[in-house]
């Protein structure tokens, strides 16, 4: 699918994680301890409640943020270390939860940016390849239109397009469905599965969707209500392809209880100390 | 399931499609407004006549007419030299319409740079930014003597103090574009890998452009104001000084066409303004138009 050859690894190994946010003297811990690794092209779904970290943990590995304590490597290499991190880079590229296409560039400049802006290919190239994988996710004919013209979902696939055109090591996904209406959400979900299977990325997908989390993961990453910890790893040992069929499989619901069993009581738990917090 | 996702796509874009312009203007046409804008218009010049030319209300009989007015205005030998066509009339505009381009056009390019700066760099604006919110308030009629005592001559005090309306407004307006600009915006670029120029012309320029050009209309306004200000305590020429000079020596129709040019030409710069801006801001159309 991708003209350039496609770059190796994007194993990601998180050790010991912790992020306290201290703005005002007092402290906030937003991560504690949290442990996991991803195998390279791993779709990797981290669920939880609000308010548990799981874009904190995101910032840090995109290089936005630092941690507080612990590591984070992607292929051996450290990413982050308490005051250290990375310069954010196209290795490690974000979809953002509400949408950071730049609204003044059409749809082909937007999607051709990265590869261009870092020098990897020239124009002609860069918008040949950006044609065939919007072509893929069904927005061929689009590509003159600014975003503003485009609807939640198309936006949504674009710039997953988008991401997947700097060949990132990684993908890191912050919510990125969260704004879409149930019928538009489970075809985005099909074509991200469909580019998925395509060119098997690590994927760093995060979501409190139990749903969306089961029929997209190999892996599920449970978190804990803050502080954020890593309360069970699931693995879906669902066959790919996948598709909307799977949603009412014995299988999948087994999984999904499973998961949904796991963080109903962290829910709650949070729902309780917002409303402590209120009170 | 696949049939489902082309409907929608196509759905989708149609929904982009583009609205063309006779059906817009056929739209307009159906709608009161241009009926009600020609009944103002309509009101407002019957009134003057009829409150000047017929009646003579009270104080209203002192004021120039509105048929004598136009009178003059198209008449080829005009009473007091001043019509369509006479050469005075169009040096007086030319005199006016270069001043405030040349104040305007250097407002935009210093003031949107200066913005820019400010928003882009901390140390720029800690430095700047007390200096310009004392010197901003300051009205423009205050600093004519100022700018006459800096500049030399009679022509650039004029200029100076155009330009330096328009500036002040052109700065906050760019500043606050480049701080309205979306900090995810700024994370994308990053994640791209723009480098710090490319985030500068692709992110912060045209993530400011809305406010820019808003802070540009007003800036226009400012210019005329002053313009007219500061013609009449230091000109020779120009549409404002010739307002105060027909004043003086009591030429009250050629008041009212001089004050009418000013009108029409403040309206029609602000439409340039504001043209220019739809232009190079087409991403906006749909969001604009409420959809």
């Amino acid at each position: 699918m991708m003209a350039h050859s496609s770059a190796q690894g994007g194993a990601l190994s998180i050790r010991h994680a912790g992020k306290v946010y201290n703005p005002d003297g007092e402290n906030t811990v937003a991560l504690e301890d949290v442990s996991f690794e991803t195998k390279a092209g791993e779709f990797c779904v981290v669920v939880g409640p609000s308010g548990c970290g799981k874009t904190t943990l995101l910032n840090t590995i995109a290089g936005f943020d630092q941690l507080t304590s612990g590591e984070i490597y992607l292929d051996g290499e450290l990413l982050t270390s308490p005051g250290k991190s990375l310069h954010p880079g196209a290795d490690r590229m974000v979809v953002f939860q509400q949408g950071a296409l730049f609204p003044w560039k059409t749809v082909l400049w937007n999607v051709t940016c990265g590869p261009i802006q870092q020098g990897k290919i020239d124009r002609s190239g860069a918008e040949k390849q950006a044609r065939e994988l919007l072509s893929r996710v069904g927005l061929k004919g689009i590509e003159d239109q600014y975003p503003g013209n485009l609807s939640g979902g198309m936006k949504r696939r674009a710039e997953i397009v988008r991401a997947l055109m700097n060949d990132p090591r990684v993908l890191l996904l912050d919510e990125p469905f969260r704004a879409l209406d149930a019928l538009t959400k489970s075809v985005v979900q099909e074509y991200l599965l469909e580019l998925y299977d395509l060119t098997p990325k690590t994927i760093f997908f995060i979501t409190h969707d139990v749903e969306e989390a089961v029929f997209l993961a190999d892996k599920i990453v449970v978190m804990t209500t803050r502080p954020g910890k890593v309360l069970k790893i699931v693995n879906v040992d669902i066959e790919r392809p996948r598709n909307y069929r799977i949603l009412t499989s014995e299988r999948f619901l087994k999984v999904e209880n499973e998961v949904r069993a796991a963080i109903h009581d962290e829910a709650r738990k949070a729902f309780e100390a917002g409303e402590r917090e209120l009170a | 399931m696949a049939q489902l996702v082309v409907a929608v796509s196509k759905a989708e874009i149609a929904i982009g499609a583009k609205v063309s312009r006779t059906v817009r203007v056929r739209r307009m046409l159906r709608s009161s407004r241009p009926y009600l804008m020609l009944l103002g218009v309509v009101v407002f010049f019957a009134s003057w006549y009829l409150f000047v030319d017929v009646f003579k209300v009270w104080r209203f009989k002192e004021l120039p007419g509105l048929v004598p007015s136009i009178k003059e205005w198209v008449n080829p030998n005009p009473v007091y030299g001043v019509s369509l066509f006479t050469a005075e009339y169009y040096g007086h505009i030319w005199a006016s319409v270069y001043r405030v381009m040349s104040a305007f056009i250097l407002a935009t390019v210093l003031g949107i740079s200066v913005g820019i700066l400010m928003g882009w760099s901390r140390i720029f604006y800690g430095l700047t930014f007390p200096i310009l919110e004392i010197l901003r308030p300051i009205p423009i009629l205050a600093w004519i003597p100022l700018a006459i005592l800096l500049l030399p001559g009679r022509e650039l005090p004029i200029i100076g103090l155009t330009f330096l309306a328009a500036f002040f407004v052109t700065i906050l307006n760019t500043l606050l574009g480049v701080k309205s600009i979306d900090e995810v915006f700024f994370r994308a670029a990053r994640s791209l890998g723009f480098s710090e120029k490319a985030i500068l012309f692709h992110v912060v320029v045209p993530g400011a452009m809305p406010y820019i050009f808003v802070g540009l209309q007003i800036a226009m306004g400012a210019c005329w104001f002053s313009l007219v200000a500061s013609e009449i305590v230091s000109g020779q020429a120009g549409l404002g000084y010739k307002v105060w000079e027909t004043y003086y020596y009591v030429q009250f129709e050629t008041m009212v066409i001089v004050m009418s040019t000013l009108g029409l030409l403040g309206y029609l710069s602000s439409a340039l303004v504001r043209m220019l801006g739809n232009r190079l801001m087409r991403w906006r159309a749909r969001i604009l138009a409420g959809a």
